[in-house]
């Protein structure tokens, strides 16, 4: 069982590492990935990220994330949940983008 | 005397004068424009946009409904806010903002009673619908969705956390809650048939439905296609379907499969299926036109620029084409010639002939979603 959590944390890390860079992202792409956030996040989010379906997502209730970590779920989702995995429609760099985009909340 | 008819004449003009400024607001209707928290008065005989509102905070996810008068609408937002709005003077009439979160809300059918949904605090409140003070409050313990109104001046509800249903009798001095455990996992919204009978919800957690005979004196759970989608590779949800438009063609009515791209089709007595549509994407509304021949589907992310038609006789679809980026709702006139479309982020509204198809007219309107037609005063349910 240890074997099988230290295997899943160094997968896990792995993954973490293989994650492109957010700046990667064009300032077009930047702008249609605000667009979803605020739109298609926002239907189970909220407009202003204070939650619905889907939790909280404002600053306070997302900072004590990494980057690398809210990305992952953005891209694998989370199971059991209605959080959906987005790597079908995302690539690495655009969910670290939105990841950051919302850590940094209103002051962006 | 003299003065006392001078004084009569003035009544009598000022009456007239009140008589002048009388709007009809039967073909009236209100479009949330959901990131501006507005909404939009249109007129469908003239198929033009007459005024925005604005003021009502976070819209994304609102709905309304209307008072039996046509005058009132009570729209429900993201953040809790409960708004009256004035239709006939364009202008908010009160607000609350009663709750952190909520989801959406309906009018007993007297139209005394304004219920509203919430996620948080979980659960359901009421409102006096002319005053907007609370009359009760249900709290759940859980996101509560699918709320609806029943004949008897009763509310029916579900717990998406919990998996129960509770219907809430408020024709006594004292509410009466019933509690129907075992509805299933993770219901996501409900739809009640126009009679008031058959109160039907989805479920996210599992591939099936669930449904109530509301008159029945003790109503089970009935499981409505258990294992819908088995075999099959659940594809990721980007958008939940809306239950609401329910379809009835004969007997059957079509229901959107979850994390699938197909409809359902369901005897309406045996709760049996009876056929399945493939669609182009995973459907988020499939609606029926008022008169039940034809179905009208749109999709979630990414495909949510194409409408389908479905012809309920065949159950094949007829029509298909691509209104715009981001298809958010749609709404028929009461009498189904014209069907009113949200195009979210094309900024309009489009108007389109349910018979020909062809394109009428196109309206601004600021992120546009939800569209509602007045006409929804007299439907149970909507």
């Amino acid at each position: 069982m240890p074997r099988i959590a230290a295997i899943f944390c160094a997968l896990f890390l792995a993954a973490a590492a293989a994650l492109a860079s957010a700046q990667q992202v064009t300032p077009e792409r930047a702008a249609s990935l605000e667009h979803l956030v605020v739109q298609d996040c926002g239907s189970c989010h909220g407009l202003t990220m204070k939650g619905g379906l889907g939790s909280p997502l404002t600053r306070e209730a997302i900072s004590h994330y990494d980057p690398d970590v809210l990305a992952l779920v953005i891209l694998d989702g989370v199971p059991g949940t209605a959080m959906p995995p987005w790597r079908p429609l995302l690539s690495e760099a655009d969910a670290l983008w939105i990841a950051e985009y919302l850590l940094e909340g209103d002051s962006k | 005397m003299k003065r006392m008819t001078l004084g009569l004449a003035a009544a009598l003009m000022l009456a007239a004068a009140a008589r002048a400024d009388t709007t009809a607001t039967g073909d009236l209707g209100l479009v949330i424009e959901r990131t501006t928290g507005s909404v939009l008065l249109v007129d469908q005989s003239d198929r033009a946009a007459l005024a925005r509102i604005e003021g009502l905070g976070d819209l994304s996810h609102a709905s309304l409904v209307y008072s039996p008068d046509e005058r009132f609408a009570y729209v429900f937002g993201r953040d809790g806010g409960l708004t009256k709005i004035d239709i006939v003077k364009r202008e908010i009439a009160g607000r609350v903002v009663q709750a952190g979160n909520a989801i959406g809300g309906a009018i007993s059918d007297d139209g005394e009673l304004v219920a509203v949904s919430n996620y948080e605090p979980g659960g359901v409140r009421v409102f006096d619908a002319d005053t907007l003070d609370m009359v009760a409050d249900f709290p759940t313990g859980s996101k509560t969705i699918g709320l609806v109104d029943v004949p008897g001046r009763k509310f029916v509800f579900t717990m998406w956390d919990s998996g129960e249903t509770w219907i809430a009798d408020m024709s006594g001095a004292e509410p009466r809650i019933t509690k129907i455990p075992d509805m299933g996992k993770n219901p996501y919204d409900a739809l009640v048939t126009a009679n008031g009978r058959t109160y039907i919800t989805g479920l996210f957690g599992e591939d099936g439905l669930t449904a109530l005979d509301l008159w029945e004196q003790d109503p089970q759970p009935i499981r409505v296609l258990p294992g819908y989608g088995r075999g099959e590779q659940k594809m990721p949800v980007y958008k939940m379907p809306h239950l609401e438009g329910w379809a009835l063609a004969g007997d059957e009515f079509v229901l959107p499969a979850v994390g699938h791209h197909e409809v359902l089709w369901v005897d309406a007595r045996s709760l049996k299926e009876t056929g399945r549509t493939r669609t182009h994407g995973q459907p988020v509304f499939a609606m029926a036109r008022p008169d039940g021949r034809q179905v009208w589907v749109n999709f979630a992310h990414p495909e949510n620029d194409t409408v389908q038609v479905i012809d309920t006789l065949t159950k094949q679809v007829i029509h298909e084409f691509k209104p715009g980026p981001a298809v958010l709702h749609m709404e028929f006139t009461p009498r189904g010639h014209e069907v009113w479309i949200s195009v979210r982020d094309a900024g309009k509204i489009m108007i389109y002939d349910t018979h020909s198809f062809e394109k009428l007219r196109e309206i601004d309107a600021d992120s546009p979603s939800g569209i509602f037609f007045t006409a929804r005063a007299h439907r149970t349910g909507l």
